[in-house]
């Protein structure tokens, strides 16, 4: 990913509170934009329509009003008149994408105590730590809408709603921390990076703390697959056979296709969507390509080819009835990772209840003390 | 769903943690600026959980954490007439007044 760095920013308080914050991670010298240069320029275009304003009146028609804020690529806020299909469809999205964070914790998770040095086990507990705050980012984005954080959880307890599916696939071998680094993480980038111009304030402002801190989870990965591609031969074949697993599944990532893609119309419309699913997929081949050059390993699709016409890859698609089966919950790990969500969620309710009652303890005993005050 | 039946917070379960506002101050010389919120059971909790969840990457060097229940907002419904007041006095600006030519320092 090089040439995706970030530029160094000047100081600024007016923003989503990451201007300037991570202007110290990477190297000054590349101005050339790429995809965290995407991320700057979605901020930038949050502090210019913020200083725009919007002049006028919400007035009678708080419909037309909602409809001006969002042709003048201004932000619908928390407390707004919204339609009310705009909110379900915000809530349902970002309480997916929540999730996702919180069941692509396991996948990971599951290499933690096997990491091959504590560098790399130290990395993955951060990017793990990561994961568990994008998925909290996102919650309190939901909750803006009027959802509750208990609502939120027992919907993904109970089953009826979903996260991503790549998440039901297995990590078999330590290549896969590189792999669900470069390749997923990868896509989840592609496809998160115009979320940063979505229409709902909080839920672009989440999205552009989000995919700074992403972009270090996908050159972990692509650094530990480019180790492993230049080491042994035992080494590269376990990149190699990694990078074979997963191709399909990160393409199915970006969702069915736009012909069959049933919420795409209207949320474009909206602007909580800015391309399709299809686009994203594209341009997520076409920057793989390059990558995989560098690493020295092949991207597992024979007909994968330039097309000079188009301007860009022909390649293969993933298999989307395959992608349907296992959003249904017959994928490799579906149950095994929500198995493992609601013991964890189980477990942890002595934690909760003891934090509970130490509040209530505390707060009592302040009562008390004033009211003694009071009387002497 | 009756293969789960924890409480989680929903109607006979523990009240749900309250929610908690959070501000940081990215270094010295700048104010406290709002990043976001987060549930806990109590201020001190929160703090650290604000640690935790805004200031990974150095991203601060003092938090402050508010009981969301305890701010009092004007609604953007009321919008105009709240800040109306404001609207008619331009005089208030200094670009409001002309200055003779020749006049420095002002």
């Amino acid at each position: 990913m090089a040439g995706n760095l970030l530029h160094p920013l000047e100081i600024d308080v007016l923003s989503c509170n990451t201007w300037g914050m991570y202007g110290n991670d990477f190297p000054a010298d590349d101005t050339s934009g790429g995809l965290l240069g995407e991320v700057e320029a979605a901020e930038t275009a949050l502090r210019e329509a913020a200083e725009r304003g919007r002049h006028g009146a919400v007035g009678a028609d708080p419909a037309a009003y909602f409809a001006e804020v969002i042709a003048a690529d201004q932000k619908v806020e928390p407390r707004d008149w919204m339609p009310e299909a705009y909110r379900a469809t915000l809530i349902r999205q970002i309480a997916q994408h929540a999730h996702s964070e919180i069941i692509g914790m396991q996948p990971e998770g599951n290499w933690i105590t096997r990491a091959p040095s504590l560098k790399r086990k130290a990395i993955l507990l951060a990017k793990v730590q990561d994961e568990a705050g994008h998925g909290l980012y996102l919650y309190a984005a939901a909750e803006t809408l009027g959802v509750s954080r208990d609502e939120l959880v027992d919907l993904l307890l109970s089953g009826r709603q979903k996260y991503s599916s790549i998440f039901n696939y297995p990590t078999l071998s330590w290549a896969d921390m590189g792999t669900i680094g470069w390749l997923v993480d990868g896509a989840a980038i592609v496809n998160q990076v115009p979320l940063c111009r979505c229409s709902y304030g909080p839920y672009a402002r989440a999205m552009i703390r989000i995919c700074k801190e992403e972009s270090f989870h996908q050159r972990q990965g692509y650094e530990i697959l480019y180790t492993l591609a230049h080491g042994t031969p035992a080494q590269r074949e376990m990149a190699q056979e990694s990078v074979n697993r997963w191709w399909y599944p990160s393409l199915a990532m970006f969702g069915p296709p736009d012909t069959d893609s049933t919420h795409s119309a209207q949320s474009m419309a909206w602007k909580i969507k800015r391309f399709s699913n299809d686009e994203l997929r594209q341009r997520f081949v076409d920057m793989c390509v390059g990558q995989a050059e560098v690493l020295g390993l092949t991207l597992p699709d024979p007909a994968l080819r330039w097309n000079d016409e188009r301007g860009a890859y022909d390649f293969t698609q993933p298999d989307y009835a395959e992608l349907m089966r296992v959003i249904k919950g017959a994928g490799p790990c579906n149950r095994q990772r929500m198995e493992h969500r609601r013991r964890a969620h189980r477990e942890g309710a002595w934690v909760r209840a003891a934090a509970a009652a130490y509040a209530a303890k505390q707060a009592n005993k302040k009562e008390q003390a004033s009211k003694k005050e009071k009387v002497a | 769903m009756s293969e789960y039946s924890e409480p989680t917070g929903q109607p006979g379960g523990a009240p749900p943690a309250p929610l908690w506002e959070v501000f940081v101050r990215a270094r010295r010389g700048l104010a406290h600026t709002h990043v976001g919120s987060l549930h806990a059971a109590d201020a001190e909790l929160a703090l650290r959980n604000a640690r935790d969840l805004y200031t990974r990457r150095q991203e601060g060097v003092s938090i402050w954490v508010l009981p969301a229940a305890a701010i009092t907002a004007s609604s953007p419904d009321e919008k105009d007439a709240f800040f109306d007041p404001a609207a008619d006095k331009v005089y208030r600006h200094p670009t409001f007044y002309e200055v003779p030519e020749g006049a420095a320092h002002l």
